[in-house]
């Protein structure tokens, strides 16, 4: 009986969860497409969510795009395959590994500080004051970060894919002796454009599931400081997960 | 001032709520007189604040009906509950300013997102507002630079820069000195003056209440059990209201 129960409660739980973010996110969606956005706000979330995850990004991106080339390079020039590592970096950076750990790296970077900083709003009632104004807290805190998010974290990305291979294509030079034309001349061949795009998309996915997963953490927090700690590792792990789960769904559904 | 006789701005009507398990509210009903000071007093705990929530719209009752105006909110969609919202303002007891603006901009906020002012009537209004609560130095402050009692005073001004109809002070003189407390019961007062409106306090601080209070409600287990003006309340032999007035630990109320 206390197994049925047990499972029971965890099984409403997780459609509780679901549906609250579900609507959350169609509130927000619904505020974007009437255009009910506050645009300073956002600019200074732009600011606040990408600018300043910048050098965390790039930094992933180079050492990401170092590592493949490193453990592919030898083993690549070895087999007489040196002029395929080119595609090899760039083919795993732009597809899949530029969107994903951008996004994992945001998720712990923005998505836990959307959760603390809304938490914290409204263990000190701040969220009931919006409320008791006649303001809408979706629109006034939701809209402006997931907004933020859908712009920045596609630059990021592009960011994060341009360092991964500048990265590789140094490692692959100074270790393998694969030249930079020839890499250069790989990566072009292995990836066109489109490739570039459903990168990119998968990268507006990745935002909403970060913005939302955090608004939602944030929002539903409570029991004071304990609860704002709970939302914003809650919305970590949570975050991550469904990007690593919505990474398969999209690669199976674009790349098939 | 007699009550049957007045107006009423607002009405809770045969209100009950619960929170899971516990009961807050059973059958509670309470007048709120248009132009009156009314103070809703209790025991900690007893479900004062439950009551400015339900007035404001920001909690909805499990039973029974919540009037403004003769408008049930009840049966609202968030959107009306907004429009009846800005005519009333809660004064929230820890302030609940937004602590990434300035004192300034927390005044400002109802008034840059909810009329079309122009900045310079917007800043306006919010240094009439401040020079109310004394506080025009504080404009360019954070929330996090101020004192308690300062904290509050930012609270009223935000509450009162809309000039609404029904102002809701939730425990405005708690945790603060006899003078800062003295400074908030003469404030609310000016306020009332200014405003010509209606307000609701919630307090346990007895000499503020009947200094400022037309009208005094005593909420015992989750119902209003007298409700009389402020003079009456005071000498009123009602066991339950003697032994909370003489703050005494003998009595009906089980401690």
């Amino acid at each position: 009986m206390r197994l049925l129960d047990r499972f029971g409660r965890a099984t409403s739980g997780f459609f509780e969860y679901a549906g609250g973010l579900t609507l959350l996110s169609a509130e927000s969606l619904g505020f974007m497409g009437r255009l009910r956005i506050r645009v300073n706000e956002t600019i200074a979330q732009c600011a606040l969510l990408g600018v300043q995850s910048v050098v965390i990004v790039m930094l992933t991106g180079l050492f990401t795009g170092m590592v493949i080339s490193l453990e592919s390079a030898q083993q690549a020039v070895s087999y007489g395959f040196g002029g395929f590592v080119g595609g090899a970096v760039a083919y795993a950076s732009i597809r899949e590994l530029g969107p994903m750990l951008t996004a994992v790296v945001v998720a712990g970077r923005v998505g836990s500080a959307i959760a603390a900083e809304l938490g914290s709003m409204v263990v000190t009632e701040q969220i009931e004051a919006l409320r008791s104004m006649g303001l809408e807290p979706t629109r006034f805190l939701v809209v402006p970060r997931l907004t933020a998010l859908l712009l920045m974290l596609p630059l990021l990305t592009i960011f994060a894919d341009v360092v991964s291979i500048a990265g590789g294509m140094w490692v692959a030079q100074t270790y393998a002796h694969i030249s930079y034309d020839s890499f250069l001349a790989s990566a072009r061949q292995s990836i066109d454009f489109s490739d570039v795009l459903k990168g990119l998309s998968k990268s507006f996915a990745f935002a909403t599931i970060i913005a939302m997963v955090g608004a939602y953490q944030g929002l539903s927090t409570r029991g004071g400081a304990a609860g704002v700690g709970k939302s914003t590792t809650g919305s970590v792990v949570i975050a991550i997960i469904l990007i690593f789960a919505s990474n398969f769904v999209l690669s199976f559904l674009l790349f098939r | 001032m007699d009550r049957s006789a007045s107006k009423l701005i607002a009405r809770l009507d045969n209100v009950s709520l619960a929170f899971g398990e516990r009961v807050v509210l059973k059958n509670c009903s309470l007048d709120i007189v248009e132009g009156a000071i009314t103070c809703i007093i209790g025991l900690t705990g007893a479900g004062k604040s439950t009551i400015l929530r339900l007035l404001d719209g920001l909690l909805l009752p499990s039973s029974g009906h919540v009037y403004v105006r003769d408008q049930d909110l009840c049966h609202m969609s968030e959107e009306q509950l907004n429009q009846v919202r800005r005519k009333i303002s809660l004064s929230f007891q820890f302030s609940a300013l937004l602590d990434s603006l300035t004192v300034g901009d927390n005044v400002a906020l109802p008034l840059r997102e909810r009329t079309k002012l122009s900045e310079a009537e917007i800043r306006g209004l919010v240094m009439d507002s401040l020079e109310s609560v004394g506080l025009t130095n504080a404009y360019d402050n954070l929330p996090a630079e101020l004192s308690g009692g300062m904290l509050k005073r930012a609270g009223f001004a935000r509450a009162i820069v809309t000039g609404p109809e029904l102002v809701l002070y939730d425990e405005p003189t708690t945790g603060l000195d006899p003078i800062v407390t003295n400074l908030i019961t003469d404030t609310i007062l000016k306020l009332r003056q200014k405003l010509k409106g209606t307000a609701v306090v919630i307090s346990h601080d007895l000499p503020s209440i009947f200094a400022m209070a037309d009208y005094v409600a005593m909420l015992f287990e989750g119902a209003i059990i007298a409700y009389d003006t402020a003079e009456r309340i005071r000498t009123s032999t009602n066991p339950i209201l003697v032994q909370f007035l003489q703050g005494s630990e003998v009595g009906p109320i089980p401690i």
